[in-house]
């Protein structure tokens, strides 16, 4: 691969060839899941989209302060992966992790007032919108310094081995950290231990503002470099619940029977920019619309209804996801901020902070 | 009682508490069928078995990365860095996220991990083998930082180490794997925080760590016979750090010197004349004075590392020009 460095696109991004979706398999209507499972995978991801947009709302307001990143456009990951783990699974995910935390079953109220730095928080507002974490149901955490929480994974996964349980990891990160070293470190050390943990990459084609194709050796950044550690390349329409659920159950049960670690590249798009108000002006304009046009959420709808879930059912839950939404979003303003009494508490496991007598 | 190398000791200790906890596990680069690249995890192997003394790729990240992912599940680990100076490759594992995550969580998870390391210099090893690297991790909130002088403390340490729940860096010291002391019978476990007069004096007081510490003591001899009177300090532990001690020695000798085997910037000394200057500062009759290794990257040639690294001559003479 030569690079003409005077080619245009290299200066402005959004002047790149765009890279469009691939069409929906019209044959995954026929994907053997039972509808009851289908309409809870529509109940997750309306939950992410309304859940992402009413926190979008509140950064434009001024009340997120910080940064907070989307998964907006990629909720089919996070719920397809949800809908196929067991309680017990532990879940690892990176700054993009309020989707994550939401489907391991935190609390809609308490991550928004964590996202608002309020006392009533997920973390007492200690952790903010990039490290939402939910122990009490294995969500181990979002980690943002890419590339570690693949490492932290393969620790909750060697745990599940040594105590003889049946327990997954499952770890998501982005298609930019599949440069990072800790990456390599964690599939090559997964594999050799054969640790019963699944990485997910949720391949949205950027890291930050880059295209993940200016900075990769390979063309589909995990799954070509899963051979190099022994694992087999899987790329999945990220799209589609009931694509990525597939691929999910079947990498989650191999790794519940003991045959080692998967490497899951879930292709998708952001909806919205990396970050905050972050317009995504380095994307072009028709990839963009391409992406939208394949909107995981209205395409669900249609496939529901063509299996005979009526409409009624699915405005209903649609309904009943806004009207929690209101209420966590009541629940996160009518928080206090938090008083300095929390400042010095938590450093250490005994609740304190103290490193001198 | 019975004689142990330093080195000894290190296993001694790790198997004690294997013994009392089946929970814990350690893992690391050639610490099983090897027995440590330093000998320090001899015979682990063949008492608890593979299951628990585990071999690793050459992967610190992975490393300290397991090692914490296991511990928030609360199955207490002991991770090894090979040499010290190989933290600055998994840093990130240490400062960014075992430290934090009590913290960001709200108290949701603990990392009850111990990373052993071998520090310091004194084995011509050069720039990237010998460094002494106790104050990257002091500075970091979150860590605990011990650095035994003897064998019994390192039994003694390395179980509370362990049975902190927090995460615990833990420097093992080349140049003290050689020397021996007597570990008591039975059970040792020490406690973190707290130093230890390791000799009495009335005229000033030494506040010493790891290889600095026989060193101070051996120079404390040499003041004595001049007729100075040297108290000496093993600080054992900087996170966290035992004040009291310190301070109740200078209100006695009215003199503090500390001797680091960091270089000088932001060495551990640093903060313990800036506590001592803010809280006795009335106590002291002079300037406190801090001998360190000069900042410099280590030598090589054992001639400019003895230079180096503090010695017993430059101690002994540090204090008795300056003492007045
Ligand atoms: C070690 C490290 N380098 C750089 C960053 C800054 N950074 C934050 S997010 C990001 C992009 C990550 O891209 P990707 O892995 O594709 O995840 P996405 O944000 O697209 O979900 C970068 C570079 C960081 N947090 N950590
Ligand atoms: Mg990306």
């Amino acid at each position: 691969m030569s690079i003409d460095l005077n080619d245009p696109a290299l200066l402005d991004y959004s002047q790149r060839p765009p890279r469009h979706p691939e069409p929906v398999d019209p044959a995954n209507d026929g994907l053997p899941i039972p509808l009851n499972v289908r309409t809870d995978l529509y109940k997750r991801v309306q939950e992410l989209r309304q859940f992402e947009k009413r926190a979008y709302d509140l950064f434009m307001q001024n009340l997120v302060k910080g940064t907070s990143h989307l998964s907006l456009g990629m909720e089919a990951v996070s719920a397809g992966f949800a809908a196929a783990m067991q309680p017990e699974d532990y879940v690892f995910a990176t700054y993009r992790g309020h989707a994550h935390t939401l489907s391991k079953g935190a609390d809609m109220g308490q991550v928004m007032a964590e996202l608002l730095g309020r006392e009533n928080g997920l973390l007492k507002g200690k952790g903010g919108s990039m490290h939402l974490t939910h122990a009490e149901a294995n969500m181990m955490g979002s980690y943002a310094i890419i590339g570690a929480h693949l490492c932290i994974a393969n620790g909750t996964a060697w745990s599940a081995q040594m105590r003889g349980t049946d327990q997954v990891t499952v770890c998501f990160f982005g298609d930019g950290t599949t440069n990072i070293g800790a990456f390599h470190e964690a599939l090559n050390f997964a594999k050799v231990w054969n640790l019963p943990v699944v990485f997910v990459c949720e391949n949205n084609l950027y890291m930050e503002y880059t295209p993940i194709d200016l900075v990769a050796a390979v063309p589909n950044p995990a799954a070509d470099r899963a051979p190099a550690y022994g694992l087999e390349s899987i790329v999945v329409d990220g799209n589609d619940p009931d694509a990525v659920y597939m691929v999910a159950a079947d990498a989650i049960t191999r790794a519940r029977r003991g045959e080692g670690p998967a490497l899951v590249e879930a292709q998708t798009y952001r909806h919205g920019g990396h970050s905050r108000a972050d317009p995504g002006k380095y994307r072009p304009a028709d990839e963009v619309e391409a992406w939208l046009d394949r909107d995981p959420i209205p395409m669900y709808h249609q496939r529901l209804l063509r299996l005979g879930v009526p409409e009624g059912r699915l405005s209903e839950i649609t309904q009943d996801v806004a009207r929690r939404v209101d209420e966590a979003t009541e629940f996160a303003k009518a928080g206090a901020h938090p008083g300095e009494e929390h400042l010095f508490t938590d450093v250490w496991a005994d609740g304190g902070s103290a490193w001198r007598n | 009682m019975a004689e142990l190398t330093y080195r000894d000791a290190v296993a001694y200790g790790i198997a004690q508490e294997m013994r009392r906890d089946p929970n814990l596990v350690m893992l690391g680069e050639d610490i099983a069928g090897a027995g440590g690249v330093f000998k320090t995890t001899v015979g682990l192997l063949d008492e608890f078995g593979p299951a628990r003394i585990r071999d690793t790729p050459i992967s610190e990240q992975a490393i300290l990365g397991a090692a914490m992912g296991a511990a928030m599940t609360g199955i207490p680990v002991i991770a090894e860095i090979m040499f010290s100076d190989f933290i600055a490759v998994c840093f990130d594992l240490l400062a960014n996220e075992m430290a934090k995550s009590a913290y960001m969580t709200g108290g949701q998870l603990s990392v009850p991990v111990v990373v052993r390391t071998a520090n310091g210099g004194g084995s011509r090893f050069g720039a990237q083998h010998s460094q002494s690297v106790e104050n990257w991790c002091m500075m970091i909130p979150g860590l605990k930082v011990v650095a035994p002088s003897t064998p019994a403390d390192v039994v003694g340490l390395m179980a509370a180490s362990i049975r902190d729940p927090d995460p615990v860096v833990f420097f093992e010291h080349k140049s003290l794997f050689a020397s021996k002391g007597e570990i008591p019978e039975g059970e040792i476990v020490d406690e973190l925080g707290t130093a230890r007069v390791v000799r009495e004096g009335t005229d000033c007081t030494i506040a010493a760590l790891a290889l600095m510490v026989p060193r101070a003591l051996e120079a404390a001899d040499r003041l004595a016979d001049e007729g100075i009177s040297a108290e000496v300090i093993d600080v054992r532990s900087l996170v966290p750090l035992d004040t009291k001690t310190v301070l109740a020695s200078v209100e006695k000798t009215s003199r503090l010197y500390t001797v680091e085997e960091n270089p000088r910037l932001c060495g551990w000394g640093a903060e313990v004349a800036s506590i001592v200057a803010d809280e006795a500062f009335w106590d002291l009759d002079g300037p406190i004075v801090r001998i360190t290794t000069p900042h410099i990257p280590l030598p090589a040639a054992e001639a400019l590392e003895d230079m180096a690294i503090p010695s017993v001559d430059r101690i002994y003479e540090t204090v008795s020009k300056t003492i007045g």
